[in-house]
């Protein structure tokens, strides 16, 4: 049950404020603000996403440099108000097109119209986009994609490559484009975020994919569609299926009935791991998502709604081949003196380009001055920076090729001797990249089948993979 | 609504800057209001969203009422709505000027399209005003019935803002009754899922005055309701698909088979993808099977993937919702999470407090076979650029270190820190070591060692000098400077701020004076001095007091300061057992994110959507109902001790270690040092065969300072003998909430007599015999062979209360005892009685 739901800017300013049941304060907002903006001050860290001032309870969401905000006095499900908050942040992007400070600014009447039909008297009524089309009246002020900065898993592919129709991500479900006809398409993105921590001499510690399929589609009349993967897809480890069976083992009867249940729910899954194989840990499914036939031959069938959402999500941590290894070498030279020596191998095939590189390394506290030398040739393609607030390097690249290999080397000057081990006192290295058109899972949507209306019917289908960094650091 | 700093703001179209503006807005309303012209339309929208901005905002245009509501009149949906918000807005502050929008709602509630209808419904019942509730009725009973299920929805949530506006009105046109047919027959899903959430509210708000929604409230979790409800599960919306999942959780199913159906049939529930629903069905697994052990294990191995997968996806907060309750099950049942040890290792680029909750995560799953490589990670992060994030680390290596036995290398790792030279580093790990040798003190060797080589200049933090300060003073005779260090710091007596620090440097005096006399003499005679002119009341009591033992007997000193040491076994831990339970009860509320009970943060009234299950509520109430078998079984299911027992068992270890603290080498805070004291005094001193009884040490040190020392209450005159109350009265609702508050007094095991075993056929026969003793139940439950009993006892001619909660299992013979008191010094005395009236039973 929700008292109160507003956006604030970044500064905090109130861009909707909806009161639902006039049980908190008024100057909830600013009570919100203050708190917020001065955590770290007061204990420490970031303040969590949901927190109690006065008997109000407080939570947020922070997307795209907005903070979408709900309270109330009750002791709710922290899990489902926090789900709300993004669900509703998704709803107002796929009515917006690009959610932002200035769209919000522009759409606000209509983004009360949606607040209005969301949550009635505190209670969640519908989040679907589908649904509330029916209800909501006011056209979207459409703001000018091109102008907006990078955001979200969708900006990825405008600078990728020159295939993918970028502002169609951007384009609202219900605004239509300027010829007057909307373009029957549907978008589905398979995004990987990958995390590996590499220990000093570079064996792997730790290692995971967390993907999703994402779905956007702009198909009219709801067609049915078929989403193939792999065959050799396989989910849980351990042999475990997606569908388990609880049955008490103090009850012969129960329990053998219970196991034919289970063995029915079983039976598409094979095995055997071969080499060839994905094995997901687990995943997790949109509402909409059939999944009769998923057992037999991975297929999932869903009737899409409109705007964007998950299909499914996976977690897997079946070893991959990391798609970037990082040697760090940093060594005393001298008194007052190190020097580091950074290199970055790609070890992904020459036909995939990586962008948007950015390695970074805390160094000692007591750093004073980092000369970099760069290897030749790196002018355009390499920035290098030193943070001397925060006392870190950054090392920028905007492409790496397949199977190429670069290097920095920087020399450090301290202004104290190091005690102890120098290695200690700086790293780890981290690194965020963005590897579009390439997935590390192997998990593949093998077709994409959109059930045929007439036989000229046949919209575009975009099926796009992308691999991100999601912690990748390499220690020292 | 106070405006916000406005100066900051830049002007923007959506944002306008003055409050000058409102006048003008008034005028431009006015000139539109009458108008027909074409195009006028689009005008009033212009204008309507400048008055909703200057809302939001927070500018004050009440004063534009009249205008806006002369303006409605329009055939233009998207106007109507604009002007619908802002007369729900300010209706309350113009409760006249609302009656003028009463007509044109009216009319729109019988408007041919539902939409409208529907809209105005809603906007008639958020006029939150009182006097208008009459005008309400009529379009509410017509709404529940119209035949479109948007204004159906909007109806029954109507219904609800009417009960908070008027409940008398609501009740008396008998909407509840509506709702709950509407309720059980309704197709469209959202009617049905706002009828429950509407009748939740009402019935749990009436049930305190009114036993009919008291009934009402309870039958909501009667079979063919929830069964109804768990039918059409796959048709609700997710957000209601957790409605009805709360109200499941609290059903009680009659037999295993039944269980096995619910958990089967929500079992695919698991795989959603929004977090919520997952959540909500765990909390259904987990209630379903308290009291199986079995197969709740087996839930907790079933829903550790669909939770990873759930924290690894979705934003950060999504994922910390998840995390936290992942937290609560790792912290319940750490063994079944020990091989998932990888998933709980932060991530550089993670929120502080997703780390922390991973840290304590960390700390719980260490056993025998991960801890090496949980230790190495953590050792990793102790160099962390974020340094709370790094002391915490380093505190987690000593947390794993203090619940291991194989702690070798873990002691090196932590003599690492020490010579990494950070100062927080050192700080955190002098404190770790610290702790350490108290547990274990035959690492003294090893640690000394390297205590030793750290300059005290070099520590700063109070906790960490102290702690130095403790283990200079404890192991003075294996380090060599002992003395030296402990001189030069009583000569920088003036500057040490830290009264904690000079508490403890006054003891390390003393006790290293013990072993190294000569050395020490000056030290003693500068701290003494210095500690007795000390401005810090506890700082002064302790040199004058150590001062006067010496004067009496040098070796009575020693043996009171320095006495021979017990290593402590555990830790009294920060969260009772108790408190932990009440938070589990309350799983996929804020209490688990908070780490706290509701009650600590939240009013009564605001509990929870539908929070009837208190502890008690889950007990029959009275003697008569004792063996009705449901609330028999409601108890078994609050028994949280059925599978993870290792709850109550922590609690009576560490109540028991509070009690052998007091031989504890550690001389902790302030307060606990008294207590110490005390008692050693009494042994060291008098030695009289009876050493339980603080009352009398506490005259013993009176008498031995001559002074009046006020850290010792005032002894209570003895009681020799407790009457207590034949025709004591308390209400349910009374009890529970002193439950709630007060500490336990006591916590005790009691055997029962085979004489009272055999006696106890039934619960009622023993209800019967405690009342003979004047102790009354309140509540009680159970299935062979075991039993719980809440009993309550008044002290006769005092309105003191004492609560009981005894927990008897027949097969053992035994009965657990906690007990509870208005007045703590008579709880013991409470309890010979209680004991004495309980081995009674059977025998008579």
């Amino acid at each position: 049950m929700i008292s109160q739901l507003f956006v604030l800017s970044q500064r905090g300013d109130n861009i909707v404020f909806r009161d639902y049941r006039g049980e908190v304060q008024k100057g909830s907002a600013e009570v919100f603000f203050r708190k917020v903006k001065f955590w770290k001050d007061d204990e420490d860290g970031d303040a969590p996403p949901a927190f109690n001032v006065d008997g109000v309870n407080y939570f947020h969401v922070k997307v795209s440099g907005l903070l979408f905000v709900a309270t109330t006095r009750v002791n709710v499900s922290p899990s489902l108000v926090l789900e709300l908050l993004q669900r509703i942040a998704r709803v107002i992007k796929d009515y917006l097109g690009v959610l932002n400070e200035d769209s919000l600014r522009k759409n606000f009447v209509l983004v009360y119209e949606l607040l209005d039909e969301v949550i009635d008297f505190g209670y969640v009524q519908t989040t679907s986009t589908e649904v509330l089309k029916s209800y909501v009246f006011n056209e979207p002020i459409v703001v000018d994609a091109a102008r907006m900065a990078n955001l979200g898993p969708a900006a990825i592919f405008m600078q990728g490559t020159k295939r993918m129709p970028g502002t169609a991500i951007t384009k609202s479900v219900v605004a239509n484009e300027p010829g007057g006809r909307t373009r029957e398409e549907i978008f589905v993105d398979i995004i990987e975020k990958i995390s590996v921590t590499f220990s000093a001499s570079g064996y792997i510690l730790t290692s995971e994919i967390d993907g999703t399929i994402q779905m956007k589609s702009y198909l009219t009349g709801n067609p049915e569609i078929r989403l193939a993967l792999n065959d050799d897809l396989n989910i849980g480890r351990g042999g475990r299926s997606i569908h388990e069976c609880f049955h008490d083992m103090s009850h012969p009867i129960i329990s053998e009935l219970h196991n034919v249940i289970w063995l029915l729910c079983a039976t598409g899954y094979s095995s055997s791991y071969g080499s060839g194989t994905v094995i997901l840990d687990d995943c997790n499914f949109h509402e909409s998502v059939q999944l009769d036939s998923f057992d037999i031959d991975r297929t999932l069938t869903l009737v899409p709604s409109d705007g964007e959402f998950s299909v499914m999500n996976y977690r897997m941590t079946q070893e991959f081949n990391p798609p970037f290894r990082i040697n760090a070498l940093l060594e005393e030279a001298g008194a007052f003196k190190a020097e580091l020596i950074l290199k970055v191998r790609a070890d992904f095939p020459s036909s995939i380009t990586a962008n948007s590189i950015l390695v970074q390394m805390p160094v000692p506290t007591y750093t004073t001055r980092v000369s970099f030398e760069l290897e030749p040739g790196a002018a355009g393609n390499t920035t290098t920076d030193f943070k001397e607030s925060s006392k870190r390097i950054e090392w920028g690249l905007k492409k790496i090729v397949g199977g190429s290999e670069h290097t920095l080397r920087a020399k450090l000057t301290f202004t104290q001797e190091p005690h102890g081990n120098i290695t200690k006192e700086a790293g780890p290295v981290s690194m965020t990249f963005t590897i579009p058109m390439h997935n590390v899972s192997r998990l593949q949507v093998k077709y994409l089948q959109i059930a045929k209306k007439s036989n000229s019917y046949n919209p575009y289908r975009w099926v796009r993979y992308v691999t991100q960094a999601n912690s990748y650091v390499a220690r020292l | 609504m106070a405006p916000p700093a406005q100066s900051q703001r830049s002007p923007s179209p959506s944002q306008p800057s003055g409050k000058s503006e409102v006048s003008d807005l008034k005028l431009q309303l006015r000139q539109l209001a009458g108008s027909r012209a074409p195009g006028v339309d689009d005008s009033k929208r212009e204008l309507f969203k400048k008055v909703i901005s200057h809302m939001t905002i927070g500018i004050d245009v009440s004063s534009l009422f009249g205008e806006m509501v002369m303006c409605s009149a329009t055939s233009d949906i998207v106007l109507k709505k604009m002007c619908y918000l802002y007369v729900g807005n300010y209706a309350k502050v113009n409760p006249d000027l609302a009656l003028l929008t009463i007509n044109f709602l009216q009319r729109d509630c019988r408007d041919e399209d539902p939409m409208i209808r529907g809209l105005a419904l809603r906007s008639l019942c958020s006029l939150r005003v009182a006097n208008l509730v009459e005008y309400l009725v009529g379009p509410l009973g017509s709404g529940l019935k119209d035949n479109n299920s948007y204004v159906r929805t909007v109806a029954v949530i109507g219904v609800l803002k009417l009960y908070h506006i008027s409940a008398s009105t609501c009740i008396d046109a008998d909407f509840p009754s509506i709702l709950k047919h509407l309720m059980l027959n309704d197709s469209d899903t959202q009617v049905v899922a706002n009828c429950l959430s509407a009748l939740q509210e009402i019935w749990s708000a009436e049930a305190s005055t009114s036993e009919e929604a008291l009934r009402e409230r309870e039958a909501l979790l009667s079979k063919p309701i929830i069964y109804y409800l768990l039918n059409r599960i796959k048709e609700f919306s997710e957000w209601a698909q957790c409605l009805v999942l709360e109200l499941v959780a609290k059903y009680l199913p009659s037999d295993t088979n039944e269980i096995f159906d619910i958990m089967n049939l929500l079992e695919d529930r698991l795989q959603h993808a929004n977090g919520a629903v997952v959540l909500a069905t765990i909390k259904v697994f987990m209630q379903l099977t308290l009291s199986m052990t079995d197969v709740h294990q087996q839930v907790y191995e079933r829903i550790k993937a669909p939770l990873l997968t759930l924290v690894s996806s979705g934003s950060p907060e999504q994922s910390y919702a998840v995390l936290s309750h992942l937290h609560i099950l790792v912290m319940r049942a750490p063994y079944i999470f020990s091989s998932d040890y990888k998933h709980f290792y932060c991530q550089y680029n993670e929120p502080s407090y997703v780390k922390r909750l991973k840290l304590e995560m960390l700390t719980a799953v260490a056993n025998e076979s991960n801890t090496y490589e949980i230790v190495t990670e953590l050792c990793e992060y102790a160099a962390n650029v974020d340094i709370p994030i790094a002391r915490e680390s380093i505190r987690a290596v000593g947390k794993i270190a203090l619940q291991q036995y194989d702690v070798n290398a873990i002691v090196d790792r932590l003599l690492q820190f020490l010579e990494m030279e950070k100062d927080y580093v050192t700080a955190e790990a002098l404190v770790l070591v610290k702790d350490l040798l108290r547990k274990y003190p035959q690492w003294s060797q090893d640690c000394i060692a390297v205590v030793g080589n750290i300059s005290s200049k070099n520590v700063q933090e109070p906790k960490a000098k102290a702690a130095l300060i403790w283990m200079l003073g404890e192991y003075s005779q294996d380090m060599q400077d002992a003395p030296y260090i402990l001189e030069s710091l009583v000569e920088n007596w003036d500057e040490e701020h830290s009264g904690e620090v000079r508490l403890h440097l006054l003891t390390a005096v003393m006790k290293c004076f013990f072993k190294r006399p000569p050395e020490t003499q000056n030290a003693l005679g500068a701290a003494l001095a210095a500690g007795i002119a000390d401005f810090h009341q506890d700082v002064h009591d302790r040199a004058l007091f150590y001062y006067r033992i010496l004067q009496y007997n040098v070796s009575v000193a020693e043996r009171v300061v320095n006495p021979p040491k017990q290593a402590v076994s555990v830790f009294a831990d920060t969260q009772s057992s108790e408190i932990k339970d009440r938070i589990f009860d309350e799983f996929n509320t804020l209490s688990v994110v908070y780490q706290k009970p509701s009650y600590m943060f939240t009013d009564k009234e605001h509990r929870g959507p539908f929070e009837f299950s208190d502890e008690l509520g889950n007990l029959s109430i009275g003697v008569e109902a004792a063996d009705n078998v449901v609330s028999a079984q409601r108890v078994e299911a609050n028994d949280k001790d059925l599978l993870l027992t290792t709850s109550e068992k922590e609690e009576t270890r560490s109540s028991s270690h509070n009690g052998s603290a007091y031989t504890a080498p550690y001389d902790g805070p302030a307060t606990s040092v008294y207590a110490s004291q005390t008692q050693l005094i009494e042994t060291a001193i008098s030695n009289p065969a009876s050493a339980g009884q603080a009352q009398q040490a506490s005259l013993a040190i009176d008498d031995l300072l001559g002074l009046g020392l006020p850290a010792a209450p005032s002894p209570p005159p003895p009681s020799p003998q407790l009457k207590l109350n034949s025709k004591a009265v308390l209400e349910p609702s009374t009890f529970q909430q002193k439950w709630r508050q007060l500490p336990v007094a006591l916590s005790q095991e009691h055997s029962i007599s085979p004489q009272g075993i055999a006696a106890f056929t039934a619960p009622q026969a023993l209800l019967r015999h405690m009342q003979s003793h004047s102790i009354h139940c309140i509540a009680s439950g159970g299935q062979s062979p075991n039993f719980k009993f809440f009993f309550f006892a008044q002290k006769a001619e005092e309105s003191l209360n004492y609560l009981v909660e005894c927990i008897i299992n027949t097969s053992s013979g035994k009965a657990q005892i906690k007990i509870k008191a208005d007045d703590q010094s008579t709880s013991q005395a409470f309890s010979t009685l209680f004991q004495s009236a309980l081995s009674k039973f059977g025998s008579q």
